[in-house]
């Protein structure tokens, strides 16, 4: 049976889905932007983290206003409270990206320190937590989520990787720590992105299922190395 | 002459606005000020004052006994059915006319301000006859007319699919749900300007108490509801404007979402927690 306010929930649900889309765009272009020294995209992504900033409040807004006067139960319920805390997680992926831009900036007025290889990887992979994750919104699949969940560890092996590589280059020259040391902080940005799809991911498992898995060794133990 | 005429081009009260846009959306319909109420000599409401906005809905809660119910009944003198009772200081205007205005005629005014209550209470007649009971009263009997607010006040009341093929069998063959919805559909038959609910849905299964919660939200867009409920939920879900009552006084009155949200007075935030009342 429809009900006067399903509307809401579905302005709801768009809201969402329009704050992940700009929060994928952003994080795609910034890492564009850095492997193209492309600065007037890392200036759009830093701009574009305004709007994502202005989704989470609205986003709080319909969720308190929902919670309020519908008094949402079951699925319903959970639906609003992950909606909310996801929307955190996406406002924190914008300040990601926009962080990313801002040291791409810096870096394209100096030659790459080495080609772009691991970054732009390790990005795609976090896009895809990303989406995966947020799909969920639309079509609830706690398998799908655990999948996500279970990435995770690949982007911080790449973190730590990348790391490794960069300290030795630094080690090497010390004319590349500036240039080596911006990359661990958007090698650190990337594997932080992931953690925020993880996080989403966790939600949709509880939205699906009502189980928090949160703090558990259950997926780890399973998980690739 | 007609008792309460039609608004005047230029309203004759006006809420204060809080800008140009607060000033088109709401124009107050129901003006209650100061008013003292009796029943004997105890005293059951101690000067309520309040303003509603027209096509608005207004939820009147409060626990039992808190006098949300008589002061709705006053706003069709239904308490004047009681013996030794009266407002005893203070007036209550509709559309700028003071309802105790020796002029105004009662049945009028009641037919102006419907009103729904906790019971159902559909005539021991006809489908048909119930909703057409008040216009035959006026004296209505052209069959056409008569079919077509039938059918109006039947869509409207969201009973018509339902009922369309046993018009002309007992009101009282209906289930609670639809009798109540019977009910809505033979107080608008005669298009009045408010519609008061007294706990519309507190004998209803869920169901039914959503599809009149459904109601409620389309009939706003012509009528001006009042409803009294003791749940809170049903408040927060269907009303607009919220005024909370506890022992015969006005408390709060706001808009819902603040009252349920973010209440200045502890007793009202006490009351919506469910901590007393």
């Amino acid at each position: 049976m429809k009900r006067f306010f399903d509307a809401e929930l579905e302005t709801f649900r768009s809201h969402l889905v329009l704050m992940g889309e700009t929060s994928i765009r952003q994080v795609r272009d910034a890492i564009r932007a850095l492997v193209d020294a492309d600065i007037s995209l890392a200036d759009r992504v830093i701009a574009a983290d305004d709007e994502v900033d202005r989704l989470e409040i609205k986003i709080d807004d319909e969720a308190i206003r929902y919670m309020n006067l519908r008094s949402p139960v079951a699925t319903e319920l959970r639906f609003v409270i992950v909606g909310m805390k996801a929307s955190h997680d996406l406002e924190r992926v914008g300040d990601e990206a926009s962080n990313i831009a801002k040291r791409a900036v810096k870096l394209a007025a100096e030659p790459p320190l080495k080609p772009y290889v691991d970054i732009p990887r390790m990005g795609s992979i976090a896009l895809e937590m990303l989406r995966d994750a947020l799909d969920c919104f639309l079509h609830t699949d706690a398998e799908k989520a655990i999948a996500v969940i279970k990435r995770d560890s690949e982007v911080d092996a790449i973190n730590r990787q990348l790391y490794r590589e960069l300290t030795s280059f630094m080690i090497e020259r010390p004319g590349n720590i500036s240039r080596a040391i911006e990359l661990m902080f958007i090698s650190k940005s990337i594997e932080r992105i992931a953690d925020h799809a993880t996080n989403i991911a966790e939600e949709m498992v509880f939205l699906a299922q009502a189980r928090d898995i949160r703090h558990t060794d259950e997926l780890k133990k399973s998980g690739t190395e | 002459m007609d008792p309460l005429p039609a608004p005047p081009v230029a309203p004759a009260v006006t809420v204060p606005a809080s800008g140009p846009a607060a000033a088109a959306a709401a124009r107050t319909i129901i003006d209650i000020d100061h008013v003292d109420f009796f029943y004997g000599p105890s005293q059951a409401l101690h000067d309520i004052s309040l303003r509603l906005d027209e096509k608005k809905v207004t939820a009147f809660i409060g626990p039992s006994g808190c006098g949300k119910s008589t002061l709705l009944r006053c706003l069709n003198r239904m308490n004047d059915l009681i013996d030794g009772t009266r407002v005893a200081r203070g007036s209550i205007k509709i559309r700028g006319i003071n309802i105790h205005d020796p002029a105004v005629d009662v049945i009028e005014l009641r037919k102006r301000v419907g009103m729904v209550f906790q019971k159902s209470n559909p005539f021991p007649k006809s489908i048909y006859e119930n909703i057409t009971f008040g216009l035959r009263l006026q004296g209505v009997k052209d069959k056409g007319r008569l079919d077509a607010v039938v059918e109006k006040s039947l869509r409207g009341a969201a009973l018509w699919d339902e009922v369309k093929d046993r018009l002309h069998t007992s009101g009282l063959g209906l289930s609670g749900g639809q009798q109540q919805r019977l009910c809505i559909a033979r107080a608008i038959a005669v298009e009045p300007d408010i519609i008061l609910m007294d706990e519309p849905c507190s004998a209803l299964d869920p169901i039914s108490t959503s599809k009149v919660e459904e109601l409620i939200h389309e009939l706003k867009r012509e009528f001006t509801i009042v409803i009294v409920t003791h749940n809170m939920q049903q408040a927060a879900r269907c009303s607009d404007q919220t005024a909370f009552f506890y022992l015969g006084k006005l408390i709060e009155f706001a808009e819902t979402r603040t009252i349920f949200m973010n209440p200045t007075n502890p007793q009202t935030e006490a009351y919506v927690s469910g901590r007393f009342g």
